[in-house]
């Protein structure tokens, strides 16, 4: 320091500084490229197993959505469907009688010979199977006999016409023709036996069974008995209800908890604890709130097994803290000056939270309570543990009905022992259950975007 | 600011109101005002706070000051940042009472009575004691919706024509309605920020309070929007009662006829203006004025 600095000095020791600085900039820079690369590959991982995950859920799934069906004039023969006429109402009568009677009339239609409709489809189609009759019935689903009783049911005039019909085929005739059994296996591991598997190679052939798109799956509840017809509707109705119940019970209670906590109780330990309390809820595993409904509703309360009112509340209880924890948060986003500006120009308390305060937080609060719903439609556990499990063969016509949910109907499907046939079915019940949970993820952006633009 | 070298004043001397005169120069353009023009008038007490004291939690932010408010007049705080100007202004329409933390003693005494009675509904107060914020903080809403709302609060306007009438009267008064009168439909935010303030100004009068208080109202502004509202002060005088916290001492001299200064919460001097800045009493008050601290 105390030498005179020469412009030469002054230089050298400019040059020694720009090499320091340089070999550090390298180093960084290389640091900063690596930490690129790291984050790029992590990116791309993730991708990469999201894709994996889409690619083979949609190619096992999409399958499913097309079915085998036996595609074939049906003659609705008098001779075999002989039956009074259907009974009408007569002067002075109840209707409680007209109803009895009527319902006497529908056991007469139960005791035709549907089956053997059935059989005579294929043989007025193919007379040559007249020799097989009696194998011709394990090609149709077991339930589709009563789908010709409903259609006469519904109108007694059908009788004597021919109608044009695609009849669900059996799940193991599905299976056989598309393929998804090793033919090569020998008889005695097979499903079919081997005059049923030629008939049906053979009804494949001249297309009387065809690949067809399939709305049973969405329109049918589950089913045993006839496996090629169990469709997601029960359990679809029974997460609908779930999910109104949720947004009646967990958005009104979560909301409002929110808004008293943050806007208006006293900030003290009471609050405190309640607030970390809060916070811990959100990370208890969802199967101790089923152990908690299972106590408590149907225990204590006495509220009916596998109904979606008490799925509902569960799940309830289970978004309450996601719920509470985003409108907060959204809360304390509107900057405290608009709440001053209220303040200032003498608006009560309320007034400021619900004039100013709750439209602008509005978009955020509605995005996190989405998010909780999705969450709660989502959600199996808890529901195992209240009876949702149930195998229920019929749509709930309310919330206090037997039913279970789509995630639940995913799992008792992936369990079925008829696996090459429900493999698919599985599939397709996630690509349902994803595309209910990504619509209504997108409502919660749509709703935030539209909301946002408003100013 | 930097209170390290600064002789440590003593705090329990009342503000003094005559002293001998320390510094003689004019460094700040008064105007026309003149001393006498304010002893001629014996002035209607408006405000009086008597021995207030502000604590949050277990820091006391005021020490005990009493101030009488005339009405009226325009009052300016003024002093160094974290000196209580601030808050002192925001018990006189009682802000404080948002932060939980904060505790209030003393009397604040208006038309007789004291606002910190129990008794007393703040909702009512806030509507005779206007507020003015350091930020323009128009609402998301429409021009006319954000002038409106104050009197939809209170009922003010029986019917749309009424209500009209109000929107449009503040928005003058304001000096806003030519720039604004053809697009009260559009949101007040999309204002630029001396529109803004003036809005927020015109919301405030829409109310028709008795007091306005406006804390820092220009901080934000640019010098040009800086002088528009500063003349609209200066109009809104003849009617209302207003007390003004700046940091610009210069706006103190323009705007106001009685300047207050504070320093680390005790009030040091209260005078009118043209005393302060030409011949202050306390030798804080010189210090701050002449720029030493601050």
């Amino acid at each position: 320091m105390s030498q005179p600095l020469t412009p030469a000095t002054q230089k050298s020791a400019r040059e020694a500084w720009r090499e320091t600085v340089k070999g550090s900039l390298k180093r960084r820079n290389r640091k900063e490229m690596t930490f690129k690369m790291l984050g790029i590959a992590a990116v791309s991982i993730s991708v990469f197993f999201v894709a994996m995950l889409f690619t083979s859920i949609i190619s096992k799934g999409l399958p499913a959505f097309w079915q085998t069906k036996v595609t074939a004039p049906v003659y609705f023969d008098p001779a075999v469907i002989q039956i009074s006429p259907r009974p009408v109402a007569q002067a002075g009568e109840t209707p409680q009688a007209l109803q009895q009677r009527d319902f006497a009339w529908q056991s007469e239609l139960g005791m035709v010979d549907w089956p053997l409709l059935l059989e005579n489809t294929l043989i007025n189609a193919q007379p040559a199977l007249e020799a097989q009759r009696s194998d011709l019935l394990a090609l149709y689903s077991t339930d589709q006999r009563f789908r010709l009783r409903d259609m006469v049911i519904d109108d007694p005039n059908i009788i004597g016409k021919t109608v044009e019909m695609s009849l669900l085929a059996d799940a193991n005739i599905d299976v056989w023709l598309r393929g998804n059994i090793d033919r090569s296996l020998p008889d005695s591991q097979q499903q079919l036996s081997a005059d049923i598997r030629k008939i049906a190679d053979d009804l494949y052939a001249r297309d009387l069974i065809q690949l067809q798109f399939s709305t049973e799956i969405f329109s049918n509840p589950d089913s045993r008995s006839a496996p090629a017809s169990a469709g997601l509707a029960g359990a679809f109705m029974g997460s609908l209800y779930m999910m109104l119940i949720v947004i009646f019970v967990a958005v009104p209670l979560g909301v409002a908890s929110a808004i008293y906590l943050e806007e208006f109780a006293p900030k003290n330990r009471i609050t405190d604890l309640v607030e970390v309390n809060i916070n811990n809820l959100a990370a208890v595993p969802s199967i101790v709130f089923g152990l908690l409904g299972a106590v408590i509703f149907i225990n204590y309360f006495k509220m009916p097994l596998s109904a979606p009112l008490v799925g509902g509340l569960v799940l309830s209880l289970l978004t309450l803290p996601t719920v509470i924890i985003a409108t907060r948060a959204s809360l304390k986003a509107v900057p405290p000056s608009i709440r001053q500006a209220a303040l200032g120009l003498g608006a009560s308390k309320m007034q400021s939270v619900f004039h100013h305060t709750l439209p602008l937080a509005g978009p955020g609060i509605l995005t996190g309570v989405i998010i909780g719903i999705a969450q709660a439609v989502g959600e199996t556990a808890p529901l195992l543990l209240i009876g949702m499990s149930a195998f229920v063969a019929s749509v709930p016509a309310s919330p206090m009905d037997q039913a279970t949910a789509l995630p639940v109907q995913i799992y008792l499907w992936q369990g079925n022992e008829l696996r090459n046939f429900f493999e698919a079915r599985t599939s397709a019940a996630i690509m349902v259950l994803l595309a209910l949970l990504l619509s209504l993820n997108g409502l919660a952006i749509w709703l935030r975007k539209k909301f946002e633009t408003r100013w | 600011m930097n209170m390290v070298n600064t002789p440590t004043p003593n705090l329990s001397t009342p503000p003094t109101q005559t002293g001998v005169p320390s510094h003689t120069g004019r460094p700040f353009d008064l105007g026309n005002k003149t001393v006498t023009d304010l002893n001629k008038v014996t002035p209607t007490v408006k405000l009086s706070a008597q021995d207030v004291h502000v604590y949050y939690d277990d820091t006391e932010a005021i020490k005990g000051i009493s101030l009488d408010i005339n009405q009226n007049e325009v009052i300016a705080f003024i002093g160094p940042s974290g000196c209580g100007k601030s808050t002192f202004l925001r018990t006189l329409n009682r802000m404080n009472d948002t932060i939980d933390s904060c505790r209030v003693t003393g009397k604040i005494i208006m038309d007789q009575q004291d606002i910190y009675d129990p008794s007393l509904d703040v909702v009512l107060l806030r509507a005779q004691v206007g507020m003015v914020f350091q930020k323009p903080n128009p609402f998301p809403k429409s021009i006319y919706e954000n002038v409106a709302y104050g009197p939809k609060l209170h009922g003010l306007a029986k019917n749309k024509t009424d209500m009209d009438e109000i929107v449009e009267n503040s928005l003058r008064r304001a000096g806003l309605w030519d720039e604004v009168k053809d697009r009260l439909k559009q949101p007040g935010t999309g204002l630029s920020g001396g529109q803004q303030q003036r809005l927020c100004i015109a919301r405030t009068i829409a109310v028709s309070p008795e007091v306005i208080l406006m804390d820092e109202p220009c901080s934000a502004l640019d010098p040009i929007a800086t002088a528009k509202v500063e003349e609209l002060i200066s109009e809104l005088s003849t009617q209302y009662t207003i007390v003004i916290v700046t940091h610009s001492m210069q706006q103190a001299a323009r705007v106001s006829t009685r300047t207050a200064y504070f320093h680390l919460g005790d009030l040091i001097e209260v005078d009118s203006t043209e005393k302060v800045f030409s011949t202050p009493s306390h030798h804080l008050t010189e210090a701050y004025i002449t720029g030493r601290f601050g």
